[in-house]
């Protein structure tokens, strides 16, 4: 009985402090939806508030028609994974998964029949007379998820469900995650701080910071067009460079520090005008040739099987330092070839794929390419 | 609409109930707490003629030199029995958990059994064994002709409570050096540092914060401490004994007397406390071991020595004990005065049948004051832990007071206060009810303490999947939360159980004939020099004490590591 969730206009706040000023969303029945954003952001915070664990300052929370604002989080019909599993450490595995069932009336047999399905979805049987200490962490966050499906619950949440575990355990549960979500057919709403565990597993991701969404769409649009430079630097690698914009016969023409320019033909119409602006350059987007683009000189390479990173310095562009990047160097990235890797301090010349670049307002606060496609503001965000 | 109607009302009420409740807690303990200190201090400040406010009875205490003298050993008691439980508690801690020491489980069985047993049983069976006619001192004047030092005042009891403490001492320091991991002390012998230098340099910095703590309970349980120098002292005087004689006055009862030595008492702890939490300030880091210390045999002599100290010192610990076990047993003349040659039954069979009634009433008065301390400590470890607000937060530091105020000036206080109608309730002195009270009042902090702890153990997350899954507030609480507390609570409960029968120094002014207790009928036969009959009684209290160590060893699987 799964259903959608719409959010209108939240509120959270803790005294005067306000968390989530003004928050709209809506999660599409079965669609599994990702919250993403750094620590601190209120992702988690609005999960609790639609879980019912954190009370609501303002707003209208609805599980299809019904208003759930007040309804106590037992009565709420929801099923929630946490990041410590929050396994009964008193029950073994079984009964585990079948508390929630108790809650129910419901026969003895029917109770052991849904149990036993669940348990076999989430290959646990095995274990089902083991106490949760004896389980690994992988085995104890798939207790966790039968436990949570096993009460046909309206709506799934999952609080950073991953984040415990070990790299490879994290790749393979995610798989798992996506898969049982699909045939199981649930709305999911999934909250992490890791984007490539976003990408892999969601529908639609909503990117927030600072208690405000900023994107929310397809893993594929978030990534190609984001929608401002925050989303551009947080979801995946991107080198950052100033530059100017320049209209010229109604040719929009990019200039780099070096005088390097280049023409664009897909910037949106009202911002074609004279102005400084800000580059988001993946490292992929980025061609190493001989003949033609910056001049830059590689300063350093890192040698990763499928690709070859290369740390190139050039005069060209003047880095933007952000949080997780603060040197001088455009990293870009190249499919390995069987020749010799290029030494460090070799000039090279850069090629930029300018259909893949995306270019912001000198504030940063709105990409001028066009593409964009930002749901955030079908809800009612401003 | 109007269900949702319904169900804010139906949220309303579940916060009424746990509102209700920290008010009902808050009330018990103004009324039985805050309001007897206060009545306490307000009687010390009363002069005892003219009825005014006045400085006369501080003046006086501190004009009269005796009294000033009796704190001064009550203070020099404490600092002296810190010292030597830390001296002889902590290396036994450090070899047995260090070092293979053939037989350390039943070292430690004994230990934490001594540690059980009230200071006071030690101090009589010293007399008994050691006193003027004791035994042992009998046995070398009538062998060797030597004349034992006496066993009685500065010197017992000093002898007596480091023996007694030193296995507070033990299994504190011992469940510190557990958490110190492995790496740490390789890494010092890495660096050059072993033996007596890396015990110094590194085990004893680690396991301050502890020494720090167990320090501050050996002082606190020493200074207020009656028993002992009741028993012991012979004489030398120290404040809670003074306490009691000016209250219960052979002389000239003197209750603003009383009430004012209590103050004093009460700001020296109190000091004290603040002081200890200044230190342990200094050293603020946790430790979790990965993998402990593996225990290491030592080299031939230092293990022959460890041994030896490890075994004598916990047969010290435990022969008076034993001792009293052996007295109870042995013939005894008509009034129970004098031993005789020989072993009977006859010091139970009168004990059984003159006394019974203290046996019921310790049982009584005990399981009642438990299940309440229990359920007390649980109720307001949960209102701290997971409903934290300034209601709840006076609550605990209430519930925390009397950590620090004397087992004496609670009975002192309860007792000045409640000899009359308060808030035209019927007197509240004179029966089991005020002695339940006191009893919930001293155990509370140390098993809150204990719950608290395990409380926070336990993640939020846990008890949000139960609420997740449909199950209602006070479902969870109890088919969640209390089951995941329960090991814990029920250790907590025995240890608590076993410092209940064994409360001597409140129930001593709060008693009345018909409610008198083993330990209390324990103090009058030994009063009266009837050392057969206390022996036996003792031993008794001492079997109760022994079934609980046995349940505690169940309930933690042998681990026995809980400190009260």
């Amino acid at each position: 009985m799964s259903v959608g969730i719409k959010i209108n206009h939240a509120v959270k706040a803790y005294g005067d402090n306000v968390v989530i000023p003004d928050l709209s969303l809506e999660v599409n029945d079965g669609e599994f939806f990702t919250l993403l954003g750094p620590s601190g952001c209120g992702k988690t915070t609005l999960l609790r508030m639609i879980a019912g664990f954190n009370s609501i300052e303002g707003g209208d929370f609805y599980f299809g028609d019904k208003r759930i604002n007040n309804i106590d989080p037992a009565k709420r019909n929801i099923g929630m994974v946490f990041q410590n599993y929050a396994i009964f450490p008193h029950l073994t595995v079984e009964k585990n998964v079948q508390f929630g069932l108790k809650n129910r009336k419901m026969s003895k047999e029917e109770m052991k029949a849904l149990t036993d399905e669940f348990m076999k979805l989430m290959h646990i049987e095995e274990y089902k007379d083991r106490m949760p200490e004896r389980l690994s962490g992988g085995q104890q966050q798939r207790v966790a998820l039968a436990r949570a499906l096993v009460i046909k619950p309206d709506v799934l949440l999952m609080d950073e469900p991953l984040s415990n575990l070990d790299a490879k355990l994290r790749v393979e549960m995610r798989t798992v995650i996506k898969q049982i979500q699909r045939e199981v057919g649930i709305t999911n709403v999934y909250v992490t701080h890791d984007q490539e565990e976003a990408m892999s597993v969601s529908d639609r991701i909503a990117v927030m910071n600072e208690g405000e969404i900023q994107h929310i769409g397809k893993p594929k649009d978030i990534y190609q067009r984001p929608a401002n430079l925050f989303v551009a630097s947080f979801i995946g690698r991107t080198n950052l460079c100033n530059g100017k914009l320049t209209v010229k016969d109604g040719k929009c023409i990019v200039s780099l520090a070096d005088g390097y320019q280049f023409e664009m033909d897909n910037i949106i119409e009202e911002h074609q005008h004279d102005q400084d602006v800000i580059l988001a350059i993946r490292p992929e987007e980025l061609v190493i040739n001989e003949k033609e683009g910056i001049h830059a000189k590689v300063d350093d390479s890192v040698f990763l099987g499928l690709n070859t990173h290369y740390y190139v310095l050039s005069d060209a562009v003047h880095c933007i330092h952000t949080e997780d990047k603060d040197d001088d160097r455009f990293e870009l990235i190249q499919e390995s070839m069987i020749d010799e890797i290029i030494p460090n301090g070799t000039d090279v010349r850069l090629k930029i794929k300018k259909e893949k670049v995306n270019i912001f307002t000198s504030d940063g606060k709105q990409n001028i390419v066009k593409g964009v496609k930002n749901d955030k503001y079908l809800y009612g965000n401003k | 609409m109007a269900k949702n109607n319904k169900v804010i009302q139906k949220q309303k009420k579940n916060y009424d109930s746990w509102l209700i409740i920290t008010v009902l807690l808050l009330a018990f303990y103004l009324f039985f707490m805050i309001y007897p200190m206060i009545s306490l201090v307000k009687q010390s400040f009363l002069d005892k003629e003219t009825g005014l406010f006045s400085m006369t009875n501080y003046m006086e205490f501190f004009n009269n030199k005796s009294n000033v003298l009796a704190l001064q050993h009550s203070f020099s008691i404490s600092v002296w029995v810190t010292v030597f439980s830390l001296i002889l508690g902590v290396p036994l801690a450090y070899f047995t958990t260090c070092y293979k020491i053939r037989g350390s489980k039943l070292l430690r069985v004994l230990i934490i059994l001594s540690s059980m047993s009230p200071p006071f049983v030690g101090a009589f069976s010293w007399v008994v064994f050691c006193g003027n006619n004791g035994i042992f001192t009998r046995f070398m004047r009538d062998v060797f002709h030597i004349d034992m030092p006496s066993i009685y005042g500065f010197n017992g009891i000093v002898l007596v409570m480091s023996l007694s403490f030193l296995s507070l001492v033990y299994l504190y320091v011992s469940g510190a050096l557990k958490n110190i991991d492995n790496s740490l002390v390789e890494a010092s012998s890495n660096l050059g540092t072993t033996g007596f230098k890396r015990f110094m340099k590194v085990i004893i910095p680690l396991i301050m914060p502890t020494m720090l703590a167990s320090a501050l309970m050996v002082f606190m349980r020493a200074f207020a401490d009656f028993g002992t120098p009741v028993f012991i002292g012979k004489g030398y005087q120290v404040f809670t004994v003074l306490i009691y004689d000016q209250y219960s006055g052979e002389m000239s009862q003197n209750k603003a007397y009383a009430a004012a030595l209590s103050v004093i008492a009460i700001v020296i702890t109190t000091v004290i406390f603040l002081l200890q939490k200044w230190a342990n300030s200094k050293f603020t880091f946790t430790m979790n071991a990965l993998h402990p210390i593996e225990q290491k045999k030592a080299k031939p002599l230092q293990n022959f020595l460890m041994h030896l100290y490890c075994y004598g010192i916990t047969l010290l610990a435990f022969l008076p004990q034993i001792y009293v076990i052996f007295s109870s047993f042995q013939k005894t003349s008509e009034s129970g005065l004098i031993f005789k040659k020989g072993f009977s039954l006859n010091s139970y069979r009168y004990v059984l049948e003159a006394y019974s009634d203290t046996i019921w009433n310790t049982i009584k008065i005990a399981v009642s004051a438990l299940l309440l301390v229990v359920l007390v400590s649980v109720v307001c470890a949960y209102l701290v832990v997971r409903r934290k607000n300034i209601m709840n937060q006076a609550l605990d530091l209430m519930t925390m007071m009397p950590y620090i105020i004397p087992g004496s000036v609670i009975g002192v206080a309860l007792i000045v206060s409640f000899n009359r109608s308060v808030l035209g309730l019927p007197v509240l002195t004179g029966g089991p009810f005020i002695m339940i009270v006191a009893l919930i009042i001293r155990r509370s902090p140390y098993t809150i303490r204990s719950s608290v702890a395990i409380l926070q153990q336990i993640p939020q997350t846990i008890e949000e999947a139960s609420i997740s899954l449909g199950s209602s507030k006070a479902k969870t609480f109890f088919k969640v939360t209390l089951p995941m507390m329960l090991n814990g609570v029920i250790s907590g409960a025995i240890l608590s159980w076993v410092s209940i029968i064994t409360e001597l120094s409140t129930a001593i002014y709060l008693f009345t004939y018909r409610t008198r207790t083993m330990t209390i009928s324990v103090y009058e036969l030994v009063t009266k020099g009837s050392y057969g009959y206390a022996s036996a009684m003792a031993a008794i209290l001492t079997l109760f004490t022994t079934i609980s160590l046995i349940l505690y060893m169940v309930v933690t699987k042998g681990e026995g590591s809980g400190t009260a």
